[in-house]
């Protein structure tokens, strides 16, 4: 047993923040977020453009480091411990709005590069296991193509399978088809979604209210590095607490 | 007053990238389409025959192409080829003693054969270039230096000409490329110590002339070396060229580092690979096929740099010559020598040149 599980007990959330605050430079652009992830439960982060939800999620992995509060990631606190966040990392799989694939690299390497290398995976494995990813995102016939030879959502599926084969108990999405035509977005939210219900962890940050309706078990929002409300779906959309929600609310769904 | 009717312009001509012009047409257009432009045709191309006269006339029809006698030579009105002919062993092989020449001529064929080798894509695996270097390095370095198999000794001061412009361009460029990767490395770092080594070393470094370092190299770092320890001066001055390299070199890769997203940093470290994996499997292999055409340049240049030997009194291939030269009987014909050497430098350039411009089309085609 490994020392990131020993401290956690049954019920406990995989991932909680506590008061967690983070400045660039004189800019506070989180204020005291707390937020508690359960095991196999799905949030869904949504608030106008710069409200901090990608600083917020990047902070989980330490893409971003915040300055106070508590990161605790299945019972690991984050820290600058080289060795803590490396170990957070290896359970965290995160997505990017712009794929950020490695273009040098075939859509196969991309996936294996990461099991070779931390995980010591032997590269027969690691190619049957990148397979594997490459069938459950539905492009298995891509395997060979270099990224840039991809359309944009195919471009966004390997970036999840590529996640999923360091097999993270947590994965992490940042706008994920915002960078997307319309017409790709569906097939990477319904990539997502099998994900959730296969009863993955899952932080979304996104603007697709719909998938928010469907998979989300909480909905949180944001607005200047707040979190003004957090409540499930139903409760979220159909009775919001607060006015800048609602306000957000009418005009995201207007459109 | 009346109003006037709109203006419409004249339908272009419709473009067909695929139209074919005849000759006359395209004399025309390109060469005589105005007065001015005609005059300056004819003016460059009555300069260019003139030239081109001239090569024919004195490189090739007066030409002497073989004799033993300066004399001869100095009958015609032609180039002296024959000073080639006549002084091209001094000239390739500097001060390597006359009748070792063979050993030289064997080290530049397995020299090249092992650069050729090591240079096309489908070779490149560990199980064949590590064994070939190894031979390789090992005959050389037999052939070279001798001592061993009843080879006659032959010491460092004593080599020249071609071969050890190879060596030293080799060296170069296999201890200079590592380095600069290192200090563009170390300048981007977010350690400062790094950081701050690499920045002191490039500027002060880039800051000097060349031949302060190799002064430096030669005759004041033996000074700093404990009694007794001597380190080879050819050893010395390739170091002192390959760190001049690095330095230059470092700053084109500085170039290429920047250029990469900050999203791959983030991609690689959200899965946990470390710093060093990160570095030679994602960002590396994209920065150096980025600012490969400004490292083909240095590279080039320092192929030319390695003619600073001299101030260890060793002959490259330029001095050589330029000693050579010093044969009062065919002292006349140094232009013919130095085309001669002039063209040694042009095929190896020319062929790192378009080596390289193959590298980009493999790049481009996704083959490496
Ligand atoms: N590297 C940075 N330096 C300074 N300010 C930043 C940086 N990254 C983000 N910000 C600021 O922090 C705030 C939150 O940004 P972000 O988390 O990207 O918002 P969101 O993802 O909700 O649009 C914004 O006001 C943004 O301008
Ligand atoms: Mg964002």
């Amino acid at each position: 047993m490994t020392k990131s599980t020993s401290t956690l007990n049954a019920g406990d959330p995989v991932i909680s923040l506590h008061n967690v605050s983070k400045w660039y430079g004189q800019f506070q652009c989180l204020h005291n977020v707390s937020l508690d992830v359960g095991k196999g439960e799905r949030v869904v982060v949504c608030g106008p453009s710069g409200s901090g939800k990608s600083t917020l999620i990047r902070c989980i992995n330490r893409l971003e480091v915040h300055q106070e509060g508590q990161i605790v990631v299945k019972g690991l606190e984050m820290t600058d411990n080289i060795k803590s966040i490396d170990a957070i990392r290896r359970n965290i799989g995160m997505v990017f709005q712009n794929f950020n694939l490695f273009p040098h690299l075939t859509v196969l390497e991309n996936l294996t590069l990461g099991p070779t290398l931390t995980r010591q995976m032997k590269k027969a494995d690691a190619d049957e296991l990148a397979m594997h990813f490459l069938r459950k995102v539905r492009i298995p016939e891509q395997a060979q193509k270099y990224p840039l030879q991809l359309s944009g959502g195919q471009q966004q599926r390997v970036a999840i399978a590529r996640s999923l084969c360091m097999e993270p108990e947590i994965m992490l999405f940042d706008e994920p088809t915002s960078a997307l035509d319309p017409e790709m977005i569906k097939e990477v939210l319904d990539t997502m979604i099998e994900l959730a219900q296969s009863g993955m962890t899952m932080i979304v940050v996104t603007h697709e209210m719909g998938f928010a309706r469907t998979v989300a078990d909480n909905v949180v929002f944001m607005a200047d590095g707040r979190k003004i409300e957090s409540a499930p779906p139903e409760e979220f959309f159909g009775n919001p607490r607060e006015e800048r929600t609602r306000a957000f609310l009418d005009q995201i769904l207007k459109h | 007053m009346t109003t006037a009717s709109p203006q419409f312009p004249a339908a272009l001509p419709a473009y067909d990238p695929l139209a074919r012009i005849s000759a006359g047409d395209w004399l025309k257009k390109n060469l005589f389409g105005s007065v001015w432009q005609g005059l300056l045709t004819l003016i460059t191309a009555a300069i260019f025959l003139r030239f081109a006269w001239f090569v024919l006339d004195w490189g090739v029809i007066n030409a002497v192409w073989y004799t033993s006698d300066p004399d001869v030579c100095r009958a015609a009105a032609g180039a002296c080829w024959a000073v080639i002919v006549e002084k091209h062993r001094p000239m390739l092989f500097g001060l390597y003693p006359y009748d070792e020449h063979w050993r030289l001529v064997l080290m530049m064929a397995i020299y090249l054969v092992t650069i050729v080798v090591s240079l096309m894509p489908r070779n490149w695996n560990l199980r064949l270039l590590v064994p070939l270097w190894v031979i390789a390095v090992v005959s050389i370095g037999v052939l070279m230096f001798g001592g061993v198999l009843g080879l006659r000794y032959v010491p460092t001061s004593e080599w020249g000409g071609l071969p050890l412009t190879m060596l030293l361009f080799t060296g170069t460029v296999l201890f200079g490329m590592p380095v600069a990767v290192l200090l563009a490395l170390g300048r981007r770092s977010p350690l400062p110590v790094a950081r701050g080594v690499s920045v002191v070393f490039i500027e002060a470094l880039r800051g000097v002339p060349l031949i302060t370092i190799l002064f430096v190299a030669v005759n004041v770092f033996p000074l700093f070396l404990p009694a007794g320890v001597e380190v080879n001066k050819l050893l010395r001055i390739t170091i002192g060229i390959a760190i001049f390299f690095a330095c230059y070199q470092a700053e084109v890769i500085r170039g290429g580092l920047q250029a990469i997203p900050r999203g791959q940093y983030e991609a690689a470290a959200s899965l946990s690979l470390t710093y060093w994996q990160t570095t030679r499997r994602i960002i590396l292999p994209q920065a150096l096929r980025i600012c490969l055409p400004a490292i083909t340049n240095h590279i080039i240049a320092a192929m030319k740099n390695t003619s600073f030997v001299i101030i260890i009194g060793l002959f490259d291939i330029l001095t050589a010559t330029t000693a050579v030269m010093q044969d009062p009987l065919w002292r006349k014909f140094y232009v013919e020598a130095y085309l001669f050497v002039a063209g040694v430098y042009l095929f190896f350039g020319y062929a790192l040149s378009l080596y390289a411009r193959k590298v980009e089309g493999w790049i481009a085609s996704g083959r490496i």
